[in-house]
Formats: structure tokens, C-alpha cells, sequence
């Protein structure tokens, strides 16, 4: 047992020599103990109560003010849920460079089982079947019977469809709102805008993603929430493109090809204002890639970007422009051209082996479409120049083009580039490129001799890289296209009021197996409007064409690819603001009133 | 002569009961409570028709008995409010064994009605949740051992309630009843803090319950889903959490209006735990407002008046049973607002509950009683009675 020391104990001591009771001294000693202790005791409460006070105070102010805030906020019931029309808002439209919507979204829903919560699975799963034909009943019902607590029935449905699901009374079938792609013009521009699909998908919403072309491109831009849905504006324009693919539909019909493509580019900053490949599919409801067959031959296969053809005789006009570049001709020259061409084992011929003769002006070769003089021309070219040419005009890399699709195209270039390789590019054989890249190619040349960049983006003002040909060089080429049109192999390419000028190409198809088809061709035509004054670049390839109003099937470009591309351009001229030059009429022809 | 014949006539030692029982009153705070109970049976009015027609009763049933039970805890609130601290003391202690030995047979005797835990003795006409009463009895119970370990050779009392606060809560688990058992630690905490605990050990108690949380984290599923639950930003509006935020948001400042809301037809708990819920929807951010300013008032209107308190057992029991009753309320008004993980917690006095409504009168009553104006002593400051 411990002992309590007696305290205080002097006065204890002193108390007990004295006789006194010292426990009242230890009592009054601890009485004041006491008191000073619950002194010390209760200033020290007082500070915690103050504490506890003021804590109190503050957190019921903080649920206060969180009460005022939830408040004060958007109501969110179940069916509408205001933070995800946040998400799926951020998805921009897209416009063309007018501001007409091309892609935009719309407000539908998806519909939703959760199993437990069902009360006739059987029942709902038979009226779900009838009401969406492509869902297998049986399947439903397994769903809907088995162990599954949650199953997405369809992603979107429409506002009539979803009636009707409501009018099954199934309390299990539930809606969440969804946010889908609207491609209002359908097929129109297909092949660029690509197409969507869902990301993340939940019940409240699902996120909207690119999976193709310029939605996939463009992905991150359009669901940046910084550009506060800002509309992605292309250089492409809706009537042109509207005009452009209806001409070019009826043309591939007409010609019996199997596919076209045709591209409309301005030449000065090389936005593509119209770009068109057949066949095409519908944005709204992409179709799968086809998994047998040529891949050239799906729908979602953009012949502009992604097809690499042998471009043919439209290659001559570079030619051409080099030599004329580098000094070594002017439009006048008069180059060889003895038919056939020997060289080595090979024997250069003209088509149809016709021979012009044995000299030809530079401007002659190119309306008559010489392949020996070009060739000839191309040997005093040299390989190593003619390579670096058709580097700077972007030949030897994928189009940068704004689309997912064309990184991928390669051109197709021989891999030993000798001396024959040399004289087959110089008139468009042994190399395949694009339609962009013969657009981008022709833009550069003729708009006064500037290197453009293919863009979709609507752009402001010329955007001219460095120079590529002479100002002179530029119009003489002009002008020798020019005549193409008005006495060569593009007769048919004459637009009153819009002096084109253009080169045909006829370019056998490489067969798989190894040589070349003997009919089946790529035609195309590459052209400028107006020529005096350039604006626009046009390039309209067919795939495999043949007109047969005929006696005989005729496949030169001149006969198929010709007449589409003119009447393109009599029909996208007066929209893109040309005004066609017609000579006025003379007063004589006049006649304002009968004479008696 | 009379006097010198009969005698004198008898005179009180003190002045009526009532008249001192109105002069010492804290008015402030007992016209808030009667202000809440008020809201409660406004409130039961629009919150329990849907539970009443659920259950087949007419459609104010719930109301009728809340306004009984009401009548109830107020007569035992004004009761328990005229008693003397130390007559509040003795019946508190006593009530305390009663409620604990109720507590204890609750596993061999009680009910739980088909919720899964057994809180609850069926009395037919009523049912009677132990713990509820349980909770003012073990307040006064640790406040008169916390000061008598302020007496000189006085037993180490803190640690004698620590025990007793424990098995409580070890019973409280067992029901399992987490939310009560947090709410008596919490309330031992607080007059252990009020009581001058030292701060290391407060550092090393809140490092522990970061640790116990963590642990109940990591073991417990049903735990851990509540807490993720609650961090997700993103509520699921199919859940009561959902729908309590969505009512919220409904009402805005002024309501839907009285009778057109429509959370309480989707909440099973609209008239206990998220009756704010049903307040908000239907009245608005105003009554909302009102009613946490009512809380707010009381809470720390009696924690400002115990400050002056000299007297250690009223300053320890007058603290734990504010804090209580404010804590309570912040826990529910803090679920509905997503301020805190889903607990079911009752609001005092405006919830329906019969047990928690009486008990929560006699917790008030006794509040009442602890935060009268008395002497303090002033007089002997003044005369420089007291040594120092």
C-alpha cells in the first residue's frame, strides 16, 4: 500500500506539537487543492467548449451551404441527367465552309433490360421481337430468363419505336438517353466524315467517337471541351459536293465503270472543295468492311485517297513542265518522235500505235499525247531530276491530307528506279499514285508555280509553299492544256464561257497476276478551269469504263472520263462563283423588231 | 396571536417550482425544440401517407402517433426539465442499468421486424428500441464517473467509463447497430475531450480510427461499397442517395409545393431518414434552412451556456448531450447531401419513431435541466471567498 504523504507537512508537524487536530488542516489544505484543481479544470472546458461551439457552428454551416448548392443546381431525375448532356454535348458539329451542317448530334435513347426486376420475361421478349425484327427471340428469352442482371437490348432507338417498348408495360425495359451521330445529307461526303461509333457506354450516356475519316482525325478537337463545341469548318462546299457526286454517279453509270472518283481543288491553297468516291456508303449507318473480295472494291474504300492507280498520259504535263523548267525545250521545240522507241528490249509505241510523225513541238506532244517524245524528252531530263520533280510535287509520300485513311496510301513506286523506269513515268506507267496526289500535283504546276499542300480545312488567302516551276513555265503549261481541250484528245472537255484546260490519261489496269488487263482501264482527266486565270484543279478517274454507243467498246479517257469531268464543270462552275466569259453578241445578229 | 396559536404558516424554502422552473429556463432552446417538433409532424404529414397506404393504415395514421408520441416526449421533456441535476442524475443512472439490461436480452427477447438486426422489443401496440434510451443513460453514466476522477482521491473514472462505453458498444455491434455505436463513442469522445484530455492521446485516437477505418475498408465488402459509393462522384439516381439528391435539387429555393412531391413515393425511409429529403423537394432550401438553424441553435446555444457552468458532472452531461443531439442531426441532414457515406441516422424530433422520439424528450429534458440558469458562485468571486 502506498502511503499518502501528509501535507502541508511543516504545519502538520507543528500542529502536532502544539496538540491540535492536524486533520483539519490536511482537510482545509485539500479543500483548497480542490478548488484550485476544478479552477484549472473548468478554464480549460472553457476553451474546448468554445471549440466544440464554434465546430458545430461551422459544420452545420457547411451542410447549409451544401443544401443551398444542390439547390441552387440543375434538378437531375433519372431520365435526364444534366452532368452527362454535359459529356455528350462536347462532341462539335461539323460544317462545311459555308457553315452548312454536315455532321451533327442527335438526342435519342437506348433501350435496356435488367432481367431481375421483369415480371413476364417470355412475354416482353416476344413483343421486343416483333418490334425490332433483327432480335432473335429465343436469344431474348434466354437473356432475359438466365442469370443476367443487366443487358443492352438496342443502342439507339427511335421515338416511335420506343413507344411501343413502353407500351409492353415490362418495368424490367429500361431507356438511358443517348447522344448519336446525325449525318443529315446521308451519303453525302461519306468517305470524309468517316463515321462514329461508342466508346464508354453507361446507362446515363455513352461517348461519341470517330472511327473513320475526318470524325477520326479530328477525334480530339471535336470532344475538346476547351473549344466549348466549337463546329470543325472544311474547305469542302455542300452544293458543290452535292453536284459533283450526282454528275459523277450518272457518269460512272453511263460509262458502265465499276467505280469513279473525282476531286475539285483550289488551286491557290489547296483546299479540296469537293471530293467524291463511288461507290459510297451512308454515315449514319456504316456499313462492316468487306472481308473477301478487292479491297478497292468496298464502299468505305475512298478511291480519292486510298486508290493508287497508274495515272497514265496526265504525267506528260510534268514532264513537260520540267523540261520547259530546266531549259531544255520551250513550247516550240521540236522533239523526236520516230515510233516505235527502242530501248533495250523494250519498244515504246504510241496508242493504238498511231505515229506522228518524226518530229513534234512540245506543245503538239502534249495534244496529241506522244508517248515517244515524251519519253525521248524524259531521257534528256535524266532520272536523277526527274525523281527529285516528282518528289517536290509530293509523289513519293502519302497525301497529308486531314483523313485517318491517308497516312496508309502509299504511292507505288518501282523499286529500282532505272533508265526505263525514267521513260514509263514520264507518260503516267510504272507508277501509281492517287487522284489527290495528281490534283495536288496539278494545282502546284499550274497556279503559277507554287507548291500547295491538299488540305479539308477552310482556309484564308492563297498558302503557296516554295516555288516548283516559272511563272512562265506555269502558263505555257496552261496554255498547252489548254489546246488539249480545244484541238487534242479532251475535245469533249470544252464549257462555253470556261475555257478548260485539261489532259487525258488511259492507263491499262496492272492485272494481280502479273502483266496488264487488255480492257480494263483507268481513265482519267486532270484539268483546269479557267486556264487563262486558274481557280480550280479537277481530276475525274473512272475504274474500268467503257462506252459502247458506238460500233466498237471504247475506253479512252477522252471518250469516258472527258464528258463526266465537263459536265462537273458546267454544273460546279456558276456554284463556286465563276462567272462564264461569253463573247458578246454582235449588234448585227440582233434583231429587236421586224423590219415591213 | 393566531401565529403564536397555530403556529406559522408554513413557508417554501425556495420560491414555486413553476415560476423558477420559467425564469431558468433556457427559452430559446426549448422554443426550437417545440419548433422542430412542429416541423416533424408537418413533415409526417406530407412524408408518411405513402408508407401509411403501403402498410393499409389511413393516411395520417402515422401522423396521429407521431403526434401522441410527441405529446409523449414533450410532457417528459418538461418533466425531466424541472428536476434537480442531481435527481437527474440518480434516475439517469438508473435508467442507464435498465436500458442496458434491456440492451443485453435484446438477442434472446427482441425483434427485428425483418430488417435483418435485432434492435427492437414488440410491445404489440408499440415497439421499443433500447438503445435509443440507452444512449442519455450512459452520458450521465461517463459524466458522473469523468468527475469523480476529478475529485481528490477520487477513482480513475475516465477509465471506468471508457470500460462501460465499450461494452456498450461491443452490445451495439453485436445487434449489429454500427451507427449507434459510433454515435456513444462519439459522445465519450467528446466529454473526454471537455474533460481535459490530453492531446497526444486525442492524436493517437484519430490516427486509430483512420486505422480501424482502413481495416473495416479493406474486410468489410458491404463497408468498402458504401465508402466507394460515396467517393464516386457520379450517384446512381436509382438509389435512395440518388433519389434524396435528385428531391433536393427539385425543390430548389421555394419547393414544388406542399403535397406535389414525388420522392417520397420512391424512398422506403422518406419518414425517418430522409425526411430533409421530403423537406426539401416540397418546401424548398427555406424550411431546409429553418430547420438546420433550429439544430445549429440549440447545439451550440447549450454548449455556450455550459461554458459558464461550474460544476463538472452538469458541464460533462450537458456537453455529451448537446453534441449528441447536434451530431445526430448532422449525420442525417449530411447523408442527404452526400457530405457523408450513407448511414441511417434519425433526425430528433422530426423523424417518426416512437422510441427515438421519447427518449430524444427525455435527452432534451435533461439538457434542459443541465443548462438552467443557477448560482455559479459569482457572489463568492466577488467577496474573494474562494482561495486561490
Amino acid at each position: 500500500m502506498t502511503r499518502t504523504p501528509l501535507r502541508p507537512l511543516a504545519r502538520i508537524l507543528s500542529a502536532r506539537q502544539k496538540g491540535e487536530n492536524p486533520d483539519v488542516i490536511e482537510r482545509e489544505n485539500i479543500r483548497l487543492r480542490h478548488e484550485e484543481m476544478r479552477e484549472k479544470a473548468r478554464q480549460r472546458a472553457e476553451g474546448r467548449l468554445v471549440v466544440l461551439a464554434l465546430l458545430f457552428f461551422c459544420i452545420f454551416g457547411v451542410v447549409g451551404g451544401r443544401m443551398a448548392t444542390l439547390a441552387s443546381s440543375e434538378p437531375a431525375e433519372p431520365t435526364a441527367k444534366a452532368s452527362t448532356s454535359r459529356i455528350v454535348a462536347q462532341r462539335a458539329d461539323i460544317v462545311d465552309r459555308s457553315g452548312r451542317i454536315l455532321a451533327t448530334n442527335l438526342r435519342t435513347h437506348s433501350l435496356y433490360a435488367q432481367p431481375p426486376h421483369m415480371v413476364e420475361p417470355e412475354k416482353a421478349a416476344r413483343a421486343l421481337a416483333k418490334i425490332f425484327p433483327d432480335l432473335d427471340e429465343a436469344r431474348l428469352i434466354k437473356d432475359f430468363t438466365g442469370s443476367r442482371k443487366f443487358l443492352w437490348v438496342k443502342k439507339k432507338i427511335s421515338p416511335e419505336q420506343k413507344q411501343l417498348v413502353h407500351q409492353i408495360g415490362e418495368p424490367g425495359l429500361l431507356f438511358g438517353p443517348r447522344e448519336m451521330r446525325l449525318y443529315p445529307n446521308g451519303k453525302l461526303a461519306a468517305h470524309i466524315l468517316g463515321g462514329y461509333g461508342f466508346g464508354r457506354e453507361g446507362v446515363y450516356a455513352a461517348e461519341v467517337i470517330g472511327t473513320a475519316g475526318v470524325e477520326k482525325a479530328f477525334d480530339d478537337f471535336l470532344r475538346d471541351p476547351a473549344e466549348q463545341g466549337r463546329p470543325l469548318e472544311l474547305s469542302l462546299d455542300l452544293t458543290v459536293q452535292a453536284a459533283v457526286e450526282r454528275v459523277l454517279f450518272g457518269g460512272m453509270r453511263l460509262m458502265n465503270a465499276k467505280g469513279a472518283t473525282a476531286v475539285i481543288m483550289d488551286v491557290h491553297t489547296g483546299e479540296i472543295v469537293s471530293m467524291a468516291s463511288l461507290p459510297d456508303f451512308d454515315p449514319n449507318n456504316r456499313p462492316l468492311p468487306l472481308i473477301e473480295g478487292d479491297r478497292a472494291d468496298d464502299p468505305l474504300f475512298n478511291r480519292a485517297v486510298q486508290g493508287v492507280y497508274e495515272l497514265g498520259s496526265t504525267f506528260k504535263i510534268i514532264t513537260a513542265a520540267q523540261g520547259m523548267q530546266l531549259g531544255l525545250v520551250n513550247a516550240h521545240t521540236e522533239l523526236d518522235s520516230q515510233s516505235p522507241l527502242v530501248w533495250g528490249k523494250f519498244r515504246i509505241r504510241e496508242w493504238n500505235n498511231k505515229n506522228f510523225g518524226p518530229k513534234l513541238s512540245v506543245t503538239d506532244m502534249i495534244v496529241n499525247s506522244s508517248n515517244v517524245a515524251t519519253a525521248n524528252l524524259a531521257m534528256m531530263i535524266g532520272q536523277q531530276r526527274q525523281r527529285a520533280f516528282f518528289s517536290e510535287l509530293g509523289f513519293f509520300d502519302p497525301t497529308p491530307v486531314e483523313l485517318v485513311e491517308a497516312p496508309g496510301a502509299k504511292p507505288l513506286l518501282p523499286k529500282n528506279w532505272s533508265e526505263i523506269v525514267t521513260i514509263t513515268t514520264s507518260y503516267g506507267h510504272g507508277m501509281s499514285a492517287s487522284p489527290l496526289h495528281l490534283a495536288t500535283a496539278y494545282a502546284s504546276l499550274l497556279n503559277g508555280g507554287y507548291r500547295v499542300k491538299p488540305t479539308l480545312l477552310k482556309r484564308q488567302g492563297p498558302l503557296l509553299g516554295e516555288r516548283v516551276v516559272s511563272e512562265e513555265v506555269s502558263r505555257a503549261a496552261r496554255d498547252m492544256l489548254r489546246q488539249v481541250v480545244t484541238r487534242g484528245t479532251a475535245t469533249f472537255a470544252e464549257v462555253p464561257g470556261y475555257k478548260v484546260g485539261g489532259k487525258t490519261g488511259t492507263a491499262d489496269k496492272p492485272n494481280p497476276r502479273g502483266g496488264y488487263y487488255e480492257d480494263k482501264v483507268i481513265a482519267t482527266f486532270a484539268g483546269v478551269f479557267p486556264a487563262d486565270a486558274p481557280q480550280y484543279v479537277v481530276v475525274v478517274t473512272l475504274d474500268e469504263p467503257v462506252e459502247t454507243s458506238g460500233s466498237k467498246p471504247r475506253r479512252t479517257a477522252g471518250w469516258t472520263a472527258v464528258p463526266v469531268a465537263a459536265e462537273i464543270i458546267r454544273r460546279t462552275a456558276p456554284l463556286l462563283g465563276l462567272r462564264p466569259e461569253i463573247e458578246a453578241a454582235t449588234l448585227d445578229e440582233l434583231q429587236l423588231t421586224k423590219s415591213r | 396571536m393566531t401565529e403564536m396559536v397555530f403556529g406559522a404558516a408554513p413557508m417554501r424554502d425556495g420560491e414555486p417550482i413553476l415560476p423558477r422552473w420559467w425564469r431558468t429556463i433556457d427559452k430559446w432552446t426549448i422554443s426550437a425544440v417545440l419548433l422542430l417538433f412542429g416541423v416533424g409532424i408537418l413533415l409526417g404529414l406530407a412524408a408518411s401517407p405513402p408508407l401509411a397506404s403501403r402498410n393499409g393504415f389511413a393516411p395520417f395514421h402515422y401522423v396521429e402517433r407521431q403526434a401522441v408520441f410527441g405529446l409523449l416526449a414533450l410532457t417528459a421533456m418538461v418533466l425531466t426539465s424541472m428536476m434537480s441535476p442531481q435527481l437527474v442524475r440518480r434516475l439517469g443512472i438508473l435508467g442507464f442499468f435498465c436500458a442496458f439490461a434491456a440492451l443485453a436480452l435484446l438477442p434472446v427477447l427482441g425483434t427485428d421486424f425483418g430488417k435483418g438486426a435485432t434492435r427492437w422489443y414488440s410491445l404489440g401496440f408499440a415497439s421499443v428500441q433500447p438503445s435509443e434510451f440507452l444512449k442519455p443513460g450512459l452520458i450521465i453514466m461517463t459524466a458522473w464517473l469523468m468527475a469523480a476522477s476529478q475529485e481528490i482521491n477520487g477513482p480513475p473514472g475516465k477509465l471506468f467509463s471508457f470500460f462501460v462505453t465499450c461494452v456498450v458498444v461491443g452490445f451495439l455491434a453485436l445487434q449489429p447497430d454500427f451507427g449507434q455505436a459510433c454515435l456513444v463513442l462519439f459522445a465519450w469522445g467528446v466529454m473526454w475531450f471537455v474533460a481535459g484530455a490530453p492531446f497526444t492521446l486525442l492524436g493517437a485516437l484519430g490516427a486509430s480510427t483512420v486505422l480501424v477505418g482502413t481495416l473495416a475498408y479493406n474486410n468489410s465488402e458491404h463497408f468498402a461499397r458504401r465508402i466507394d459509393g460515396f467517393l464516386t462522384p457520379e450517384v446512381d439516381p436509382t438509389t435512395q442517395l440518388g433519389y434524396a439528391t435528385g428531391a433536393i435539387r427539385e425543390g430548389g429555393y421555394f419547393g414544388v409545393g406542399v403535397g406535389e412531391g414525388h420522392v417520397k413515393w420512391s424512398l422506403p425511409d422518406a419518414h425517418t431518414d430522409f425526411i430533409i429529403a421530403v423537406a426539401a423537394e416540397e418546401y424548398g432550401l427555406i424550411l431546409v434552412l429553418f430547420i438546420i438553424l433550429l439544430f445549429m441553435g440549440i447545439t451550440v446555444r447549450s454548449l455556450l451556456r455550459l461554458i459558464r457552468e461550474r460544476d463538472t458532472f452538469i458541464r460533462l452531461a450537458g456537453t455529451g448531450l448537446a453534441c449528441t443531439f447536434g451530431v445526430q442531426a448532422i449525420i442525417n441532414m449530411g447523408v442527404a447531401v452526400r457530405l457523408l457515406p450513407a448511414k441511417g441516422m434519425t433526425l430528433p424530433f422530426v423523424s417518426y419513431g416512437g422510441s427515438s422520439l421519447i427518449a430524444g424528450g427525455i435527452a432534451i429534458g435533461m439538457l434542459l435541466a443541465f443548462t438552467r440558469t443557477r448560482p455559479q458562485g459569482e457572489i463568492g468571486d466577488i467577496l474573494g471567498r474562494r482561495g486561490r
